[in-house]
C-alpha cells in the first residue's frame, strides 16, 4: 500500500512537470559543459516526459539552437521554445547550434531508448523494456517506476516490475530492498534467481532479515523453475517420442507384421519430406494466396508418393526375398543408397528449405522461459491421429483383417482364399506411406536433405525391436519411452552420452528379452 | 597338415601370390624408374595395401557370416578399434614435431589438456600398441558375443544390435572428451617404430607385411574351416537347434569364431592406418560396416577365395568410379547390393562354378 502511495505522490509531482520541462534543465542541456549536459540528459530521462523525448531527439538531429538565453527547437523556418513548447515567431536572427560530441551522442541514444518506454505502441514499449532489462542502472529507477505506474499491459507490467525490483535491490533504503526481495520471489521470471542468489551472501547483504527473505524467495523461485523445467522436459520427451513414433510406425508394419527388414525405410521418410518440399514450391509459385494450406495437399501427397515407391520396391525386389531376412537387409540397403543418390541428382546434395505455414510458427509460452513451439504441438497431435488411423485400419477394415490373417498364418490365409501376394504389396505400401507421413512431419521441424533418412533408420529399428515385433501398442510405448528417456538423460549428461546410453541399454535389453517389451504370448516356432 | 589345407594347385597359387607381393610388386615400385610403363606409383602401393587390408576384413566377415551364419553389421567397429590402437602409437611417434611442439598430440594441446588421459597409458610403447590392436577388439567382441549368443540372439536381431553397437561407438568417438581426437581422429603421422613413414621403403615394407598377413589369414581360415570345428560351424549355420540337440554347446563355437574374426579385423585396421595415414570415427559408421558384407557377398560367401575376390573387385571398382564418375558410384554400389542378393547368392565364385559345371 505504502508503495502505491509513494508512486502516486511521485506521479503527481511528475505529472506537474509534464506541462513544461524544467527550464533550468533545458538551459543546462543547451548551455552547460559536457558533464552538465550529460547530467541534464539523465534528469530529463528520469522525468519520463514525452516532451523530453522531443527535446533529446532534436539535440540528436542537430535541430537544437540557442538564441541568447532561450533554447529553441528549429525545424526549417519555424521554431518552438524547447522548455515551454510555445511557437516562437519571428525566428531570432542570432542563433547558435548546440553541439553534441560522441560521448554525448552515446548517452543520447540510450536515453532515447529509455524514453521509448512510454511510447504509445505496445511493440515499441516491449522492445524498449527488453533493452532496459539487460542494462538498467540506478539513474533509470524513477523512469522505470513511472513507466510501471502507467503501464496497462499485464505482461509488460510484470517485466517492468521485475526491472524495478532488480533496481530496488541496490537501493539504500532497507524497506525498499525487502519489498523488492519479496516481489522477486513472487515473480515467475527466470532471471530473478540469479538476482536473489547475490543477496543470500553475507558480504553482499548486511541485513539479516533481508537475507532470510531472500533465501525464502529463492526457494520459491527455484521450486517454480524446477517445475517449469520438468514440464519442458516432459514436453520435449513427448515431442521426440511422437517423432520416433511416426518414423517407426511404418517399420512396425513392414518389419513387425510382415517380417521384412527394410533398410530403405529411412529413405521413404526422406521421399515424404521431399514431396512436401515439391508441393510447397508448387504452392509458392502458383497459389501464393493459399500457401498456408499447402500441408493439406502435402500430407496425402507424401503418403501417396512414398506408398507408390514402396509398392514398386515390393513388387520388383523385396517379394523375391521373403523368408530370407539377411538378404532382404542387404538388398534394401542397396535400394536406400540408390534412392539417396537419386535425390542428390534430382535436388542437389544441399539441404532444401521447407517453410512452415504461418499457423505453425511461433509457440505458446507455458511458463516463463518454457516455450512450446506450435510445430511440435501439431506434430504430437498428428502422430497420435496417424496411430489411431492405423489402428482403425488394422482392426476395422477388410485389408486390416487380411494383413492380420497373413501375419498370423500365411498358409492358412492362402487356403481360405486371401491373395497373400496382393496383401503383402498393400501392406508394404501402407508401411511405406506411413514413412512418407513421417517425412512430411519431419520437414516441418528439421533440415530436409538426402541424408535425412539415415539419421532415423537406427532409431526406428530400436523402437520396433524394443517394442516387440508383431503389434502396434508396443511400438507406441517404446517410442514414447525412448523419447522421454533420451530427453531425461540429455538433461543430465548431454545429447551424445544420452544417445549412447540409450543404445547400450537397448543392446543389453535385447539380450534379456529378445522378443521385445510386449511379445505376443504363445509358442513361437523358430523360423 | 599341408596337404589338408590345399592341393598342389592351391599351394602353387598361394606361392605365386606371395611371389607377386614380396618380389614382383617391390621391383615394379622400387627398382623400375618412374618413366617405365610398368612402374607402380606410390599411390598404387598404398591402394594395393589398402585393398589387401579390406580383403583381410572380408575374410574375417566370411568366417562369421559365410561359415557360421552370423551377419555382423558392426565389423567396421573392430577394424576402427585396431586402427585407433595403432593410431595412438603413431601419434606418440610424432613426438614434438607437431604444430604446437608439445609432448602431447596437437588436438590435446588444442583442447588445453595438460596430461595424457588414462586411455593413453603406455601408448608410446610399440609392443603395448600391438597388444591393444589384438586385445581391444577381441575383448569387446568376446564380451558382446558372450552375452548375445548366450541369450540366443540371432539372425536379424543380432545384425541390428551390432549395427547399434558400432553406431553408439561412432557417437562416442565423435566426442572430443573421449580423448581420441573427436571428429578429426588421428592424422599427420611422421614415423613408425622409428622409421619415417612416408618413404618408399617403409611403404613397401608395410605393403609386404599386409600381404603376409593376408596370406596367413587365408591359411588360418582354411585351417579352421577344414577342421572338425569348421564342420560344426557349418552345421550351426544350417540348423543350430539340431546341433544343440546333438549335445554341442554352440555358444563356444560361435563365440570363438566371432572373437577371432574381430581380432582379424583389428589387425587389418592396424595395418590400414599407417598406410592410409588417417583414422577417424567415420570408419565406424553403419554404412562402412554394411559395405563389408557386400564385399563378401559379391565374392561368394562360404568360400575363402570369394571374399578376397569380392573385396578386390568392389574396391577396385570404387577407386575407378570415385575418380572418373563420382556421382555414379552409389548407384553402382546400390545396384550391386540388389543384383548380388537377387541373382548371385553364391557370388562371383558361384558364377564361375556354374560356368565350369556347364562346360
Amino acid at each position: 500500500m505504502l508503495r502505491y502511495l509513494l508512486l502516486l505522490a511521485f506521479l503527481l509531482v511528475a505529472g506537474d512537470a509534464a506541462a513544461a520541462l524544467d527550464a533550468g534543465l533545458v538551459s543546462k542541456l543547451a548551455h552547460g559543459d559536457g558533464d552538465g549536459k550529460s547530467a541534464a540528459i539523465g534528469a530529463l530521462v528520469a522525468s519520463g516526459d514525452p516532451q523530453a523525448a522531443v527535446l533529446l531527439k532534436a539535440l540528436a538531429d542537430g535541430e537544437l539552437q540557442t538564441a541568447g538565453p532561450r533554447v529553441l527547437i528549429v525545424k526549417g523556418e519555424s521554431a518552438t521554445d524547447a522548455a515551454t513548447g510555445e511557437a516562437v515567431t519571428p525566428l531570432p536572427d542570432a542563433r547558435e547550434d548546440v553541439v553534441a560530441n560522441n560521448r554525448l551522442r552515446r548517452e543520447l541514444d540510450s536515453a532515447m531508448a529509455g524514453l521509448r518506454i512510454f511510447a504509445p505502441e505496445r511493440a515499441v514499449r516491449a522492445a524498449s523494456i527488453k533493452e532496459l532489462s539487460g542494462n538498467a542502472d540506478d539513474s533509470m529507477r524513477p523512469l522505470v517506476k513511472k513507466a510501471l505506474a502507467q503501464e496497462k499491459d499485464p505482461d509488460l507490467r510484470a517485466e517492468l516490475a521485475m526491472i524495478a525490483a532488480s533496481l530496488d535491490l541496490k537501493s539504500a533504503d532497507r524497506a525498499e530492498r525487502l519489498a523488492a526481495v519479496k516481489l522477486l520471489g513472487a515473480s515467475g521470471n527466470p532471471n530473478s534467481k540469479s538476482l536473489l542468489l547475490g543477496l543470500v551472501d553475507k558480504a553482499a547483504e548486511p541485513d539479516e532479515e533481508i537475507r532470510g527473505a531472500a533465501q525464502a524467495s529463492l526457494h520459491t523461485v527455484e521450486a517454480r523453475l524446477a517445475r517449469a523445467q520438468f514440464a519442458g522436459l516432459v514436453f520435449s520427451g513427448v515431442s521426440l517420442g511422437s517423432i520416433l513414433l511416426l518414423a517407426a510406425l511404418g517399420l512396425a508394419i513392414t518389419y513387425g507384421l510382415m517380417g521384412v527388414i527394410n533398410m530403405a525405410h529411412g529413405e521413404l521418410i526422406m521421399i515424404g519430406a521431399y514431396t512436401t518440399y515439391v508441393v510447397q514450391n508448387f504452392f509458392r509459385a502458383h497459389l501464393p494466396g493459399a500457401f498456408d494450406a499447402y500441408l493439406a495437399v502435402a500430407v496425402p501427397a507424401a503418403f501417396a508418393m512414398a506408398a507408390l515407391v514402396g509398392m514398386a520396391l515390393e513388387r520388383s525386389v523385396i517379394r523375391w526375398l521373403y523368408g530370407r531376412p539377411l538378404e532382404t537387409l542387404l538388398a534394401t540397403w542397396g535400394i536406400s543408397l540408390m534412392l539417396i543418390q537419386g535425390v542428390r541428382t534430382l535436388f542437389g546434395a544441399q539441404n532444401v528449405q521447407v517453410e512452415n505455414p504461418s499457423f505453425m510458427s511461433g509457440g505458446v509460452e507455458m511458463f516463463p522461459g518454457v516455450v512450446l513451439p506450435f510445430s511440435r504441438i501439431v506434430i504430437i497431435g498428428f502422430a497420435f491421429a496417424v496411430v489411431a488411423g492405423v489402428a482403425l485400419l488394422l482392426t476395422r477394415t477388410r485389408l486390416g483383417l487380411f494383413v492380420r490373417g497373413v501375419t498370423q498364418n500365411r498358409a492358412m490365409a492362402a487356403c481360405v482364399g486371401i491373395r497373400t501376394a496382393h496383401v503383402d504389396t498393400w501392406a508394404f505400401g501402407l508401411g511405406s506411406g506411413l514413412a512418407g507421413l513421417a517425412g512430411c512431419a519431419l520437414s516441418q521441424i528439421g533440415n530436409v536433405g538426402p541424408d535425412l533418412g539415415q539419421s532415423y533408420i537406427v532409431d526406428s529399428f530400436m523402437v520396433v525391436v524394443l517394442g516387440g515385433v508383431g503389434q502396434l501398442a508396443g511400438t507406441i510405448y517404446a517410442a514414447l519411452g525412448l523419447g522421454f528417456a533420451n530427453k531425461l538423460l540429455e538433461s543430465w549428461s548431454g545429447a551424445v552420452i544420452a544417445k549412447i546410453v540409450v543404445l547400450v541399454f537397448i543392446i543389453v535389453f535385447i539380450q534379456k528379452r529378445p522378443q521385445g517389451l510386449f511379445a505376443l504370448k504363445g509358442r513361437a516356432v523358430e523360423a | 597338415m599341408i596337404s589338408r589345407l590345399y592341393g598342389a594347385k592351391g599351394w602353387s597359387a598361394i606361392v605365386a601370390a606371395a611371389l607377386f607381393v614380396f618380389a614382383v610388386f617391390p621391383i615394379l615400385n622400387l627398382v623400375l624408374p618412374p618413366e617405365h610403363p610398368l612402374h607402380v606409383s606410390a599411390f598404387g602401393v598404398t591402394l594395393g595395401g589398402k585393398i589387401m587390408c579390406y580383403m583381410i576384413v572380408a575374410l574375417a566377415m566370411d568366417l562369421v557370416w559365410g561359415y557360421a551364419g552370423i551377419l555382423s553389421l558392426g565389423h567396421g567397429l573392430f577394424f576402427a578399434l585396431g586402427g585407433y590402437a595403432m593410431g595412438m602409437y603413431l601419434m606418440r611417434q610424432i613426438g614434438r614435431e607437431g604444430v604446437y611442439h608439445s609432448d602431447l598430440p596437437d588436438f590435446m594441446v588444442f583442447l588445453d589438456w595438460k596430461a595424457f588421459p588414462w586411455q593413453w597409458w603406455n601408448s608410446g610403447s610399440f609392443a603395448w600398441a600391438l597388444f591393444l590392436v589384438v586385445a581391444v577388439p577381441g575383448l569387446l567382441a568376446f564380451v558382446f558375443g558372450y552375452f548375445a549368443f548366450r541369450s540366443r540372439v540371432k539372425g536379424v536381431y543380432f545384425s541390428i544390435i551390432t549395427q547399434a553397437l558400432t553406431y553408439a561407438a561412432m557417437l562416442l568417438f565423435f566426442r572430443n572428451d573421449t580423448g581420441f581426437g573427436g571428429n578429426n581422429g588421428f592424422t599427420d603421422f611422421k614415423r613408425i617404430a622409428g622409421f619415417p613413414i612416408a618413404t618408399a621403403e617403409t611403404r613397401m615394407a608395410l605393403f609386404a607385411l599386409t600381404g603376409a598377413t593376408l596370406i596367413a589369414t587365408l591359411l588360418f581360415g582354411r585351417f579352421l574351416v577344414t577342421s572338425r570345428f569348421g564342420r560344426v560351424l557349418a552345421a550351426i549355420r544350417d540348423a543350430e537347434a539340431r546341433v544343440m540337440f546333438c549335445g554341442y554347446d554352440t555358444l563356444w563355437y560361435k563365440l570363438f569364431v566371432w572373437t577371432a574374426s574381430a581380432v582379424l579385423c583389428g589387425i587389418a585396421g592396424a595395418l590400414y592406418v599407417p598406410q592410409v595415414g588417417i583414422i577417424n570415427p567415420s570408419e565406424m559408421s553403419p554404412a562402412n560396416s554394411i559395405e563389408i558384407a557386400i564385399w563378401t557377398a559379391v565374392g561368394g560367401r562360404g568360400t575363402l577365395i570369394g571374399p578376397i575376390l569380392g573385396a578386390g573387385l568392389v574396391n577396385g571398382a570404387k577407386s575407378v568410379f570415385t575418380n572418373a564418375f563420382p556421382e555414379f558410384w552409389l548407384y553402382v554400389l546400390g545396384l550391386l547390393f540388389i543384383l548380388v542378393t537377387l541373382f548371385m547368392p553364391q557370388g562371383v565364385v558361384g558364377l564361375v562354378r556354374q560356368w565350369k559345371s556347364r562346360a
